[in-house]
Parts: structure tokens; sequence; C-alpha cells
């Protein structure tokens, strides 16, 4: 036999929404069949009455009075349920009750933290690329982790970056530090004076890390994706990061990391890298470095000794000034072969395109070896030039007449001679060439000369005299074909792109909006960064009907 | 080409900068535009007497009853059922009413005019708490109440509205959200407002004493009295912003208790409809979600002009209904920004740095990020004449949504 027990509370006021709360809370315990919580208005208690909650003690409440109602299996199970009364009402939901807001879109996400100027994305590649976009549009930086994005997409995205001054890093980017947080795949790493661009994620971690181990400490650690360093990439991004590195004060060594890039790629980047006023330490690995250092810029054989020479640099190394860029192409115009082979193997690095009738690689054959294109390096020495006269060592005729040729071409802006003394040569190479300099600086004052001489006190010439003569005609004088090939890539290496806009300043403390894998947004919070976390889903839930007429609407408006 | 973005701006900046003044009370057959003897309004989109749920057929049948046209239940069913009965939506007549929202042709309607537009639109008397038409009840204490209203509190409504010159409606809502209410649900702030706006002109304009007491009493009692204007309000707002060329905001929501109703600006007079779901929410004494009818009433009027479920984040005495905590309430808010144009430049929320609320749905967003508008609602009883059994959150189907975004593909040839 159920029991009704009634609690009436004398002028006790609560809203009703607490009153229904308890009622429900009643309700679920034990051996409770039906309950009632209400203020006594004639119209509660005729409702207590129609669900024959209604006894005694409920009757003569008043309208002010609170009234509790339960009706239990038994007296003992009534009574209890009465007792708690008190307790229930204290109790407060808890437990994802004080979640705070998780927004489902990048734009609301960005409106609950302005501060962010980073959107990690990592929704699947096909819709990547959407949100991607979104945060351009709302003037943030991109961390792009997602794969399987089209290339066309990269492409667009990096180019709308750089002209808006953001940096798209990825698609695929695993990785990246930005002010002491890592974002992705990262290690923690001290803060320091090294600042990496890498085309790839564990490469760029190994080199972080190794920085580390060696004591040093990292400024920037920016990804740009596996695809950046294709040539229809062009290395967008790690030209960004590096410009970013090269003017950022906290930055005093660059370390850029790849895998072998595309030839143009590498040109461009690499003479990029020489108008740093800084060391550049290049790592691309399975890339045959010219030299271990050309002016500014190191090559390091693999991700470890690019980490020690960076530490090692960034230690006080003394770094050559930078060279001011010139324009036009070079002309180089040897006598001997294997210099001009090794002139061609460390300008090819930095000036792009250059061809050679002594051709490294196989696009840099020339159409004509006696018409120069773009940069050209020409051994004169070859056959095609020798049949029927004198080597261009003893006989300086064709040389002259291929300066002339030279100088007439409105394109050329730098002419590199090189000057072999020594027994069996020309008794007096330089008088005749610095002859034809100086006449020639009369009409092409633009010009710019220069004279590699090989040659010893010795030597029959009197390379003293020799050198001078040249000097007194306006050339410039290199004694080792490094040397020259220094001055000549930061001299005539591609101008910097007046493309794109310089980024905007990476603020601290950063502060991010996640787009997609939840630990990212996990492990910005654990490192004390500022963090949205946005829950994604795929627009119009998957349903390609409708995103078709969404993503038509777009173009409406 | 349409702008679609440019449309919505539009829809609405009108909505907001429309501004709905409470300007009298009248029979509705002198005010409401098509209105006649054998017509019954009734909440939500169309629908014929088959497909009725229970309290709208009770309100219907109470509707009857009062106006005379049958004396017995079973009159007016047969009366319905012979077809000498016309429904329409209220929506169809520039009408708004709670829950069944049944309004016959004598019934006393407020009248809403929107100074900004000219457009007007209306709404029933609130009859209270208990035993009430609007939730299928037909008793005789509830017309009697119903004639009560008509004979004694309307009129004398109507006298001190006209003499106070106006209520502004937008207004008393700006400053009733700084107040705890969120409009839809919660209007006790509003309704004192609203009675104390009322009371010197009643006692100036009442002619008997004690009939004004008894309307003062129902008024002050009635922390619900102020939600008829209120909803009429909203209708006058969003009704100016409809009919936007390319307009993808929603301008109607409302439910009849079987279906769930929606019109957009950009898209005519069609409703995009599906079957009403039963809200989730709190119930009454001995009441569960089993006594519960599918959603009903056109106060989502309310959620549709921006305040509401939308302004939940102002409402935290309330935040009950969602889950639990203020900051649940916060949540509620602050998802509504994602699916709306603007944020309201009228009305504001101090919890949220007196950020203005969410305004003017976009299907577009709805569809595409998968969220439905809140809606906070009374719970009817499933049956006719129980009357209100719970209160709590309801969303319309996110079906209505896509369909509309179908149907707006064809209309503008996308």
């Amino acid at each position: 036999m159920s029991v009704t027990k009634s609690e009436v509370r004398p002028g006790v006021y609560y809203d009703s929404v607490v009153l229904m709360q308890l009622q429900r809370k009643l309700a679920a315990l034990p051996g409770v069949e039906d309950a009632g919580v209400v203020m006594a208005t004639p119209a509660n208690l005729e409702l207590l009455a129609d669900s024959d909650l209604l006894e005694a003690a409920g009757k003569a409440a008043r309208p002010e009075d609170l009234l509790i109602v339960v009706r239990a299996g038994n007296e003992a199970e009534a009574s209890s349920a009465l007792a708690q009364v008190d307790e229930l009402l204290k109790q407060r939901s808890s437990g994802g009750g004080n979640q705070a807001f998780r927004p489902r879109s990048l734009a609301a996400g960005i409106k609950n933290l302005p501060a962010a100027e980073w959107v990690l994305i990592s929704v699947p590649g096909r819709y990547a690329a959407k949100v991607a976009h979104e945060a351009l549009d709302n003037g943030k930086h991109v961390f792009l982790y997602s794969d399987n994005v089209e290339l066309e997409d990269e492409i667009a995205l990096k180019q709308r970056g750089a002209a808006l001054g953001l940096l798209v890093m990825g698609p695929d980017c695993g990785t990246a530090i930005i002010n002491g947080v890592g974002l992705g795949f990262a290690n923690r790493v001290r803060r320091g004076p090294i600042g990496l661009v890498g085309a790839s994620g564990t490469g760029l971690q190994a080199v972080t890390v190794g920085i580390h181990n060696y004591g040093g400490g990292v400024s920037q650690a920016i990804g740009t994706g596996g695809r950046d360093l294709k040539a229809e990439v062009g290395a967008a991004s790690m030209l960004q990061g590096l410009r970013y590195l090269a003017a950022d004060e906290a930055t005093q060594v660059i370390v850029l990391i790849s895998k072998p890039p595309d030839e143009a790629t590498a040109a461009r980047l690499l003479s990029e890298a020489q108008t740093a006023d800084k060391p550049v330490v290049v790592c691309f690995i399975g890339f045959a470095a010219p030299a271990e250092q050309i002016g500014n810029v190191h090559f390091a054989q693999g991700l470890d000794s690019a980490a020690r020479i960076a530490v090692g640099l960034s230690n006080g190394a003394i770094t050559p000034p930078a060279i001011e860029r010139r324009a036009g192409y070079l002309r180089g115009l040897f006598s001997g072969g294997t210099l001009a082979y090794e002139a061609l193997n460390g300008l090819q690095n930095f000036l792009h395109p250059i061809y050679s009738n002594v051709a490294i690689r196989s696009s840099q054959k020339m159409a004509d070896p006696l018409h120069s294109q773009a940069h050209t390096i020409i051994d004169l020495g070859e056959d095609v030039f020798t049949v029927g006269r004198l080597h261009p060592m003893m006989d300086n005729d064709l040389r002259l007449r291929r300066l002339k040729q030279e100088v007439e071409d409105s394109e050329t802006g730098l002419i590199l001679l090189d000057v072999v003394l020594g027994e069996g040569s020309h008794a007096d190479p330089a008088g005749e060439l610095a002859a034809a300099i100086a006449s020639h600086r009369k009409t092409r004052a633009d010009i710019e000369f220069v004279a590699l001489v090989v040659g010893t006190d010795e030597d029959p010439q009197n390379t003293e005299e020799q050198i001078q003569k040249l000097e007194a005609a306006g050339a410039r004088i290199f004694r080792e074909t490094s040397m020259a090939v220094d001055y000549i890539a930061a001299r005539l290496g591609a101008a910097p792109s007046a493309a794109g806009k310089a980024l905007r300043p990476f603020s601290e403390p950063l502060a991010a909006v996640n787009v997609g894998v939840e630990s990212f947004f996990d492990s910005l919070k654990a490192q004390g960064a500022d963090a949205v976390q946005v829950d994604w889903r795929p627009p119009a839930g998957g349903n390609e009907t409708l995103a078709g007429i969404l993503e038509k609407m777009k173009g409406k408006s | 080409m349409v702008d679609i973005n440019k449309a919505n701006e539009r829809a609405v900046s009108k909505m907001m900068e429309a501004r709905p003044i409470l300007k009298g009370v009248a029979p509705a057959k002198d005010v409401i535009p098509g209105m006649k003897p054998n017509l019954l309004l009734h909440a939500g989109p169309p629908i014929e007497w088959a497909r009725m749920s229970g309290p709208l057929r009770g309100a219907v049948i109470g509707a009857l009853l009062f106006e005379g046209l049958a004396k017995t239940e079973q009159e007016a069913v047969a009366l319905v059922e012979k077809g000498e009965i016309e429904f329409a939506p209220c929506h169809h007549h520039d009408t708004v009413g709670p829950m069944a929202g049944v309004t016959s042709s004598s019934m006393m309607v407020y009248i809403l005019e929107n100074e900004t537009h000219g457009n007007k639109a209306y709404s029933n008397l609130n009859e209270g708490y208990g035993k009430v038409l609007r939730y299928g009840a037909f008793s005789e204490e509830v017309i009697a109440k119903l004639r009560w209203m008509n004979e004694s509190m309307g009129p004398l409504l109507a006298k001190a509205i006209e003499a106070s010159g106006g209520i502004d409606i937008r207004a008393l809502l700006s400053e009733s959200l700084h107040m705890g209410d969120e409009g839809h649900n919660r209007n006790k702030a509003g309704s004192i407002i609203y009675t104390a706006k009322l009371a010197p002109w009643i006692a100036k304009v009442a002619a008997d004493n004690d009939v004004e007491s008894e309307v003062l009493k129902a008024l002050g009692d009635n922390a619900l009295s102020v939600l008829n204007p209120v909803m009429a309000a909203c209708k006058a707002m969003a009704a100016s912003a409809h009919g936007i060329e390319g307009s993808t905001m929603v301008t109607t929501m409302a439910r009849n208790g079987t279906d769930f109703g929606m019109r957009v600006s950009g898209l005519g007079d069609q409703w995009f409809t599906a079957p009403a779901e039963v809200p989730d929410g709190l119930y009454f004494p001995s009441f569960t979600s089993k006594d519960a009818n599918p959603d009903i009433g056109d106060s989502t009027i309310t959620e549709t002009a921006g305040i509401g479920a939308f302004a939940m984040a102002a409402a935290p005495a309330i935040v009950t209904f969602v889950s639990g905590t203020p900051q649940d309430a916060l949540n509620a808010t602050l998802e509504m920004y994602e699916i709306t144009i603007a944020e309201h430049s009228h009305f504001t929320i101090p919890q949220l740095e007196f950020r203005g609320t969410p305004t003017g749905i976009d299907i577009r967003k709805v569809v595409e990020l998968g969220i439905t508008p809140r809606v906070n609602t009374g719970i009817a009883h499933r049956e006719a004449g129980v009357g209100q059994v719970g209160a709590g959150l309801v969303r319309p189907p996110m079906k209505i949504f896509e369909d509309a975004l179908v149907a707006y593909a064809k209309e503008y040839r996308l």
C-alpha cells in the first residue's frame, strides 16, 4: 500500500523551475512513485488532487506556502525522500555543465577569441582549403595539418596568403613552433636565436631537437608542407618564412630544411638567403652542395650537422656583409674549362636560368654557343671555338670579339673573365683585356667587369702588374673561383620578388583557433596558449546536394 | 544577380528598425483583415481538422462554444465535421497566438503598429495559468474567463491604452531583457513593466473600481500578461522583413501541435513544414514526456525576432530548462550567433557585455553548420483540456531548413 506524505514550508518561495527540478529528483529516489513540489495555489492543489497527491496537510496549505508531496511504496521510503529535500535543493548540476561554449563555425571561433592570429586546421582534406580560405579572409595565419589537399588549392592559398602578408603552413604541415608554442607535433625546445623554416615535418622536429640538445634554442620553427619547394608552388611559404626570420630581431641564425627542391626554386631560395644579413644554414637532404659555405649560406649535409652548424653560428659567427643586388645577366667568358665548370657548379645554385657550353645539368645546354642567353658561362677553349685558331689562353682575339658581342647585348650586367698566367700563356693578357674593358666602359658604364686571375708572383707575366692593369680599367679582381662565385651569386641573385607583403608579426602570447583534431587544442592549452576549439563538421552534415547549393549561394554574395 | 548577404542585411535591418507600438484592443472582426464569424485562426502552419492535435481541437471547440456557434462539445465537433468552419493560420492574418493560438471573430485582440514601416499585427489577450483555452481547455470556467476578458478586461485595456497614447513594446523588451527576461518563456519583468505602465491609465479611465481591481490583479498576477503584445510586436518586426528578394532570413516559425512550419523572407508565402517534435523539458507534478503534445504555438515568433531562447543568456533564472547552469544559458545564446545574420541593435544582453541578441536566422547557416534554432516553450498536454504540463526546449526539424534551401535554389535558379 502506497503512502503519501507532505511537507508544508510556510512562506517559502522558489522559482517554479527550481521546484520542478526538485520534483524530478524526488521522483527518482528509491521507492518513490510520484512527487509534487508546488507553491500551494488553488490551481496547483487541484493538479495535485488530480494525480492523487493531495492529503490533509496539503489541503491546509496556503498559496504562499511551499508544498512538497511524495507518494512512496512505504512510510520509510516516503520519509526518507522528504528528509532529502534540503540536500536536493542544494545540488547543482556539474560535470560538463560549465563547459565553455564550443563553436561549430570558424567565424564563431574567431569571434570568441579575437586575439587569435593563428588558425590550426585538421579537417578532412577535401574541406580543408575552404576552411583555410576562410581563415585568410579573417586575416589569420594558417597552420594546415590536413593532407590530401589539391595542389591548385595549395597554390591559390599561398598566393592569397602572400598578398595578404599571411603565412600558410601546409597543407600536410605536421609541425611548427611559434613564439615557443608547438603547433601540431612539436618537441619542447628552449627558446633562442635560431629560426627555422622546414618543408619536412620530422626534419624540422629533428633539427629543433638537435639544436636543443646542443645547447641552442629556437626563435621560430615554421613549417611549409612537403610540396612547398615544388616548382609549381615555388617555395612560397619558405620564402615568406625566410624573409620573416631575416627581419626578426630575435633570430640570429636561419636554418632551411627540405628534401631536394626544384632547381629554379632552389636558386630562388638560396639567392634570397644571401640577402639576409645573418647566416643561413641550408639542409636540403640529397642536394649536391657546391661548397661548405658560399657567403652567408652554409650547406649542411644532414639534419644533425644542420643543428650543429646553426648552434655554432649562433655562438658568435661573423657574417660577411650582405652584397647589394644588381640587375642584368652574367656573361662568363672563360679560357679555362675547369674554371668555367667550377664557376657554373657554384653559380647554378643561385642564378636561374643559367646556360653553358659545359653544362652540368641537361637544362643548362646552350641552344647556340655563339649566342649567350640569360646567365651564361662559356668555355672559349672548347673545340667549337678553337678549330683553326690558337687557344684563348694564348690568343685574346676570340675573347675580345665575344666581349664586344656581350657588351652590345643590353641584357648583360656583369662580365666575368678568367686570366690564366704562367708559362705558355699570352705574354700580356691583361694589357689587351684591360684596354678593351676601359673602352667598353665608356659606352656601357653599367656593365660590371670581374676578373679571376690565376697566377703566382713568379710567373713571367708579373701577376701584380697584370692585376693593376685590370683594376685600372675598372675590373674587380678575385684570385679563387669560389670567391668570385660568392661575389657574383650575391650580386646577381634574383631580386627579392615584389609579390607578397611582409608577414604580419607573430604577436605574443600566441592565441589560436583550432579547427579539427582536438588533441591539438589540448596541447595548445597545456602549453599555456589561449585557444578555442571549433567543433567542425562537414557542411550540411556531408550532404553533397545541400553543400553544393550552399557553395553556389556563396557566389551570390 | 541577387546578392544574398545584402538582401539579408536589408531584411535584418528592417526587422530591427521596426518599432511596434501597442496601440489598442478591439474585437478581432473589427481589425484583423479577412476576419469573419465562421473563421477560426490557429497557431502554426495550415492544418485541417483531421490532423489537429488534442490541444488545438480543444481550443477550436472552446472558441465555438465561446462564439455561441455551438452549445456542446458534440455540436462543435459536428459543425466542424460538416465543413461549416474555416481554419487559417494566424500568420495568414497578421496575427499570432500562443500555444493553440485559436482566435475567433469576437475575441478582443491587441493591435500593434510598427511605426517605422506602418504594418500592423495582432494577438489575443493572455488568459493566465491553469485551465485555459490556449492549452485546449474548454470547460465552463474557461469560457467564463474568456467572457470576462472580452467584456471587462478588454474594453478597459482598450481605453487605457488609447489614453496612454501607446506603449512602445520594443523599448519594454530592451528593458525586460536587462531584468532577467528572455521574452518567451520568461516575461516576469516585462509583465510587471507592462502593468506599471498601464496602471495609471487604467485608474484614470476605469468607471468601476471592482473591474479596475480585477483587471490590475489579472495583469499583475500573470507573469505572461505581456507575452501576447510581445508576440504581436515580434510579428510586426518579422513581417516588415518578409518578402525581400533573395533573402534567406527566416521570417516565420510556428507550430500547430502537429507540424512545425517556417517561412523565409525571399521565398514568398510558402510554408516549409515537418512533424513537430516533443519538447525536452521539466514537467509539472505527475506529468512526464509521455503526456506531452508535440510542439505548439506561434510564440516562436520571439526567437524569429531575436529574443526568447536566442536571448537565453539574459535569463539565468530559467536556465534549468536548458540543463542547468548559467554557463549553459550563455552557451545557448552563443550557439545562436552561429546561425544568425546580425546582433540586435536594441536588444542587448548584460551577461555578454551588452552584446546584441543573435538576430535573423539564416537558413544557409542552419544547414551548413547543422545547428537548428533553439526554442523555449511551454509544453501542452496531448489531450484537449488538460492544459500545460511543463516547459522546456525544442528545436525545429532540420528538414524544413533543408527543404527551404532546395526551394531557394530552384526559385533563384542556382
